[in-house]
């Protein structure tokens, strides 16, 4: 197999693109879907600061990766969600990841925030882990953002986290969640950061590349609560599909994008508030990430 | 050949002097589920593996999502945690629905 843009031999084959590409020409590839992907949907510009989601995993140290390479104003924010050794060492990834390129990073602790660590919550919630997780997640990278004063916060989904949240959300027929699919949400609100997805072009396996070839030191290992996660569950019938059918993820996340999200989209948009505890964005008028915090002290004075 | 598995770590033997697609079909494992790595470098599924060659399959699928608790106004969607390759018989246990062997080869 070959390279299709030099003729050298190929380093990884892109079946849903018919092609392949050698490293360095891959690489190019891979940038270029991110500038495309931010200049799209008008994701970032270099004047302001962006700060990016940092988990430890390929898709975001790649994502940060591209953006320091291209001259982004960049803060990395890792959220230590205090489960067990995974946390620790996907912590140090990042920071020794902060420390070769001489980028800041921001860490919050979920147990600071809410009161305990993610395996706490999930005991206390009785609902799976990945639950109080992501609600922690959304919560506290918004709020990071606003104290840093920070107008956007940049994460790396990838086109097949995307396509997974899609058929989770058509299964369902969440038709919110439908509306609210973007690979860019712009702010609606003074509190509300706007919330980018450079890598939905991307696939799992183009991530993992970059960050194989780029030799960006990322957590293998997976999270020990991801097993029997409702998304990687539809992941792999996805995979299956795509194996079948190479290009189905990316025509079906492409094809809702522009075809079908904007039937979803309401008239009249859901009514914002401040929670009154926290003064955080919400559609009631405690927040949800404040019942959790709630929860969790009631069940720690017990 | 040694093949080295991840998620956890382990190695198994497998006959070399064939195309890495040989490898990856007998260890029922997806193409596009792994990268294929020898030493420094990324092998396409085309390329021949020696007898004495080790090649690393390195899991891509990551995740953990959630289903949504009611009355916060952000978006849903996170997938930032790690989640290991899900591929020939895995471990269930969790009320998920998993493709069954014999769903998986229909599919060829």
């Amino acid at each position: 197999m070959k390279c299709r843009k030099c003729g050298a031999p190929a380093a990884l084959e892109l079946r849903r693109h018919n092609a392949a590409f050698c490293a360095p020409d891959f690489l190019e590839f891979f940038r270029n879907q991110v500038r495309e992907a931010i200049r799209r949907h008008r994701m970032l510009t270099k004047d302001e600061p962006v700060l990016v989601a940092v988990s430890g995993g390929k898709d975001s140290l790649a994502l940060w990766d591209v953006l320091l390479e291209d001259g982004y104003r960049t803060t990395g924010l890792y959220l230590d969600l205090g489960i067990f050794d995974y946390s620790v060492e996907s912590r140090a990834k990042c920071e020794a990841f902060a420390a070769s390129r001489g980028a800041p990073l921001v860490v919050r602790a979920v147990a600071d925030e809410v009161g305990a660590p993610v395996p706490v919550i999930k005991e206390v919630t009785r609902r799976p882990p990945c639950s109080g997780c992501g609600l922690s997640k959304r919560y506290l990278m918004n709020r990071a953002a606003l104290d840093l004063g920070i107008p956007v916060v940049a994460t790396g989904h990838n086109l097949d986290d995307e396509a997974a949240t899609l058929f989770g959300s058509v299964l369902h027929w969440q038709t919110d969640a439908l509306a609210r699919q973007s690979p860019a949400l712009a702010s609606t609100h003074a509190k509300l950061a706007r919330r980018v997805k450079p890598l939905y072009r991307l696939s799992e396996r183009e991530t993992a590349a970059y960050a194989f070839l780029r030799k960006i030191d990322y957590i293998v290992e997976e999270c020990p609560f991801a097993r029997g996660a409702t998304s990687i569950a539809h992941k792999e019938v996805l995979a299956r599909l795509e194996d079948a059918s190479p290009g189905a993820r990316h025509n079906f996340v492409f094809g809702f994008l522009d075809r079908a999200r904007a039937a979803f989209e309401r008239a009249e948009g859901v009514t914002l508030n401040e929670c009154a505890r926290c003064g955080q964005v919400t559609t009631g008028t405690v927040c949800a990430f404040c019942k959790l915090a709630d929860q969790v002290k009631r069940a720690a004075a017990r | 050949m040694k093949v080295v598995l991840r998620n956890p770590r382990r190695e198994v033997e497998v006959a070399g002097n064939r195309r890495v697609k040989d490898v990856l079909r007998e260890l029922d494992i997806l193409p596009e589920t792994v990268l294929v790595i020898r030493g420094d470098d990324l092998v396409t599924a085309d390329q021949l593996v020696r007898d004495d060659d080790v090649i690393e399959l390195r899991p891509v699928m990551s995740g953990g999502s959630e289903p949504r608790l009611s009355g916060t106004g952000h978006p849903r969607g996170e997938a930032a945690s790690r989640s290991p390759l899900q591929t020939a018989p895995h471990a269930s246990g969790t009320g998920h629905p998993r493709p069954d062997a014999a769903w998986r080869h229909s599919l060829r």
